[in-house]
């Protein structure tokens, strides 16, 4: 007789985690009966779509280039610079073209006092001529770029939770990289184009000096450029484009509005935004409207005109109206962009997986009906084979699958469809260890050895096997979890507890069933 | 009931030759399907494209659906039948990403509604671009390689006790294989270098067991991805994934057997090798086909009933499978012999 603390720890411990995997499970059947998480279900399971987004963060450098030259211009000829010119080449440098060493000088202070950040990268001085070339540090653009991701990503983040999905997945991944998950969107485009639209609200002056088409056949004039604004016929579904020269000179943005809604016109029998300054931008609206009256004021969304009206009064109060031919669902999107901000930077939608909750619903049908006859199989089976310990793996087997289902609840895994496929791969796997220990018994058996013994032994020899041979396993499954995404991250997951799941039941719950079986009385046989 | 008599001894050592032959024909046949298919055949997730899952409400005819696709501009995507026969799915797919812009959804309806006259429901719809592509490339590769690695660390360590050489051999293996990625060195073709580098180290630092399962495993593999491209089946990441577990599964298949050498060794040290493994082999055949049988009853389960999309998945597992089984009795235990012989013969 074993001394009975030697014995006890064994049922005591496979009893509890019986009970906390019933705890853990029940949830998934009736979430009104615990309040603890049910089992997440992939989005390969419960339909809605997964996106890669890259943030083209480097734009960013650019618009921020654009930026200062802007102001460079605007600062200089408030100090009476004359004779200069700033212009941004390639994309990431910005030259300047001094002439006069009156202007230089001045030039050069407007640089040490307010333009510290540009960073000289090439002089030269002819006589009182001076070329300068100037750039970002790249310290600088890191920063720049590193805050255009993280602010894309509180943006979106803003879109979606305006848009209304239940339990959203947005994280970061990587550098530059944004992956989303929607579970059970069903209108996907509007999801996207929601995401994706860089939402960029800009106020520029028109330019009256010269006329579009002129622009576009010469050349627009320094300080200005040509946009275009698309309409779309209703009729035909065809765009046409019609250009505008509007002064590159941005008068306000998207940034001072705190807030956009949507109302309803009803003599014009239309949508449209109405939105709201801060206080800063009230009083800039209210002096760019003063200053040009007569003229008209473009609003530039994302680098297309979308109206541009003519302003006939100064305009105080900090509020606005941004018109045109917006269907309830267009407006709606255009003022959540609006309040949740634009995007710093486009984004590339680099994967898209869109799976309709129809097709989820078949999967998950689909997959538990293979698990359940392969189960089946496999229970008949076992028994026919190995009768009554072939009973005991039996029932060890439904242990474990309770136990992986419990385990994925617990850990608030995902149960993708390659996730199924790893219950049922775990239904064929788990009873090889138990076969791996009821082919030792038996031998032991057969050389002679009694129940007891027998018994003993097969367990000994077998552990360490059951352990290198699962162990494999579970470097295969680590590996794919790390090198993996979604449904075969998903799969990984649920192999582990699988093998897991099948060490602890053959192991320990058998051992515990056959111990109890064998400890009381003098048994000669057992079946198996 | 047993299948296997407690007392069989069948000699399958001795019929090594005939089985390094069959595995010959199998790896000939592999990698010519390969090539001849100018390397497997990727599915979108590794090649990039778009796929996209339609079903009509009524049995409807391919050409009609690439009528339909033609008046939209995709003349070069493939069409093909999904899931069981009879069934009104079908796949389309084709190599152009960033396809699915505002209003996709509906022109592909309302399209394909008027070249065949059935209502459609788009099920599905996968778009992978280019970068993704090979990203994935490059990790499905790294996966496995790293696992190869990690396996054969856990082999050494546990049969013949070089736990530290093998993991210094690991590390230095993944140290090269990164340093020269980030020389933009061709990822594949660094891998199979290092996978060669590997085994040729092997030789020389008498890492016997390690080398048998990797040799069975690499041949595992081979075979499992030429069968798979001899059928004209796409590469997925499920499919990769189903490789992975190959790997691990055989390996048990594997281990299993090369523990039992090793406790026989021990026994009975006076007898030859070669009798010693097929004892071995015959001990544990009873188990090794016990285990490949109920793990068989499970997979073709999955493969039948599982549905349109765990269906190649299944079918990997499948060849997996057996020839996993197969390679553990057939490969992995004869090379070891060979080894021995090779190195007593020294």
């Amino acid at each position: 007789m074993r001394p009975l603390k030697n014995i006890a720890w064994k049922p005591v411990l496979i009893a509890a985690v019986f009970l906390a995997a019933i705890i853990y499970i029940l949830p998934t059947f009736n979430s009104s009966l615990w309040p603890y998480k049910k089992i997440n279900l992939g989005l390969d399971l419960q339909g809605g779509m997964h996106l890669v987004l890259e943030v083209e963060s480097e734009k960013t450098v650019e618009s921020t280039l654009e930026r200062i030259v802007q102001d460079l211009r605007e600062r200089t000829r408030r100090e009476g610079i004359q004779q200069i010119q700033v212009e941004r080449i390639d994309g990431d440098r910005i030259q300047v073209n001094v002439r006069g060493a009156a202007n230089i000088k001045s030039f050069q202070e407007l640089m040490d006092a307010e333009f510290r950040d540009l960073r000289e990268q090439d002089r030269s001085q002819t006589g009182d001529a001076l070329v300068l070339a100037l750039d970002l540090p790249e310290q600088e653009v890191d920063r720049i770029q590193e805050l255009a991701v993280a602010q894309a990503l509180e943006t979106i983040r803003n879109r979606i939770d305006q848009f209304g999905v239940a339990e959203p997945d947005i994280r970061r991944q990587g550098d530059r990289r944004i992956l989303i998950q929607l579970p059970g969107i069903s209108d996907t485009e509007r999801a996207k184009e929601l995401i994706g639209r860089t939402a960029q609200l800009e106020f520029k002056l028109v330019d009256d000096q010269m006329a579009p088409e002129t622009a576009l056949k010469n050349g627009a004039p320094p300080g200005s450029e040509v946009l275009y604004q698309i309409n779309v016929d209703g009729n035909t579904k065809r765009e046409f484009k019609t250009p505008f020269l509007i002064k590159k000179r941005t008068m306000l943005t998207g940034e001072y509005l705190t807030d956009a809604r949507v109302r309803y016109d009803q003599d014009k029998r239309s949508y449209y935004v109405a939105i709201d300054f801060d206080r800063k931008g009230g009083r800039i609206f209210e002096r760019v409207t003063g200053d040009n009256i007569h003229k008209r004021l473009a609003i530039v969304l994302d680098r297309k005109v979308h109206s541009a009206p003519e302003i006939q009064d100064r305009i105080s109060g900090g509020s606005a109206v941004i018109t045109g031919s917006f269907s309830a669902e267009e407006a709606e999107d255009l003022a959540i962009v609006l309040r949740a901000g634009a995007l710093p930077a486009p984004v590339k939608v680099l994967e898209e997986r869109t799976v309709g909750p129809s097709l989820g619903k078949d999967s998950i049908n689909k997959g538990l009906m293979s698990m359940i006859v392969g189960g089946l199989l496999v229970i008949v089976f076992m028994v026919i084979y190995y009768k009554g310990s072939g009973l005991l793996a039996d029932t060890a087997l439904l242990l474990n699958i309770l136990l992986m289902g419990a385990g994925l609840a617990a850990f608030q895994a995902t149960l993708t469809l390659p996730g199924i496929a790893a219950f049922i791969l775990t239904i064929g796997m788990a009873v090889d260890a138990n076969v791996i220990i009821f082919e030792r018994i038996r031998e032991e058996l057969n050389i002679g050895k009694p129940p007891r013994a027998a018994v003993d032994a097969g367990y000994d020899r077998a552990t360490l096997t059951i352990l290198d041979a699962n162990v494999t396993t579970l470097i295969a499954a680590l590996v794919l979890f790390q090198f993996g995404t979604g449904p075969v991250k998903g799969f990984a997951v649920t192999l582990s507890l699988g093998v897991i799941a099948s060490m602890f039941t053959a192991l320990v719950f058998t051992r515990v069933v056959f111990d109890a079986f064998l400890s009381g009385r003098k048994v000669k046989q057992i079946s198996i | 009931m047993q299948f296997i008599r407690p007392d069989i001894n069948l000699d399958f050592i001795g019929k090594r030759k005939i089985a390094f032959i069959f595995s010959l024909v199998l790896l000939a046949v592999s990698i010519g399907a390969l090539i001849e298919h100018g390397g497997p055949r990727y599915g979108i997730d590794f090649a990039g494209g778009t796929l996209i899952q339609v079903r009509f409400d009524k049995p409807v005819a391919i050409a009609q659906i690439k009528d339909g696709l033609q008046s939209m501009d995709f003349s070069q995507a493939s069409v093909q039948q999904f899931g069981e026969e009879g069934a009104t799915e079908y796949l389309i797919r084709t190599d152009v990403p960033d396809i699915t812009d505002k209003g996709f959804n509906d022109i592909l309806r309302q399209t394909l509604n008027s070249t065949t006259g059935a209502d459609v429901e788009i099920r599905r719809v996968e778009m992978v671009g280019p970068q993704v592509g090979q990203d994935l490339r490059e990790k499905a590769l790294k996966a496995m390689f790293y696992a190869l690695l990690f396996i054969t660390v856990y082999i050494s360590g546990r049969f013949e006790l070089k736990w530290l050489l093998s993991a210094v051999l690991a590390v230095a293996l993944i140290g090269g294989v990164y340093v020269l990625g980030l020389f933009k060195v061709s990822i594949p073709f660094l891998i199979l270098m290092a996978l060669l580098v590997t085994l040729v180290l092997f030789w020389f630092l008498n890492l016997r067991y390690a080398m048998g399962a990797i040799v069975a495993l690499i041949h595992d593999v081979t075979i499992t991805v030429g069968v798979f491209s001899l059928f004209d089946k796409e590469f997925t990441l499920p499919i990769i994934a189903a490789l992975l577990t190959i790997i691990g599964y055989s390996l048990n298949d594997t281990i299993i057997v090369f523990d039992r050498i090793r406790e026989n060794s021990k026994k009975l040290h006076k007898n030859p090798l070669a009798q010693v493994i097929n004892r071995s082999i015959n001990e544990t055949l009873s188990r090794t086909l016990l285990t490949s049988l109920t793990t068989l009853v499970v997979v073709v389960t999955l493969f039948i009933l599982g549905g349109g999309i765990i269906h190649d998945f299944a079918f990997a597992l499948l060849i997996g499978v057996l020839i996993g089984t197969y390679s553990s009795v057939f490969v992995a235990s004869p090379i070891l012999l060979a080894w021995h012989q090779k190195s007593s013969a020294r």
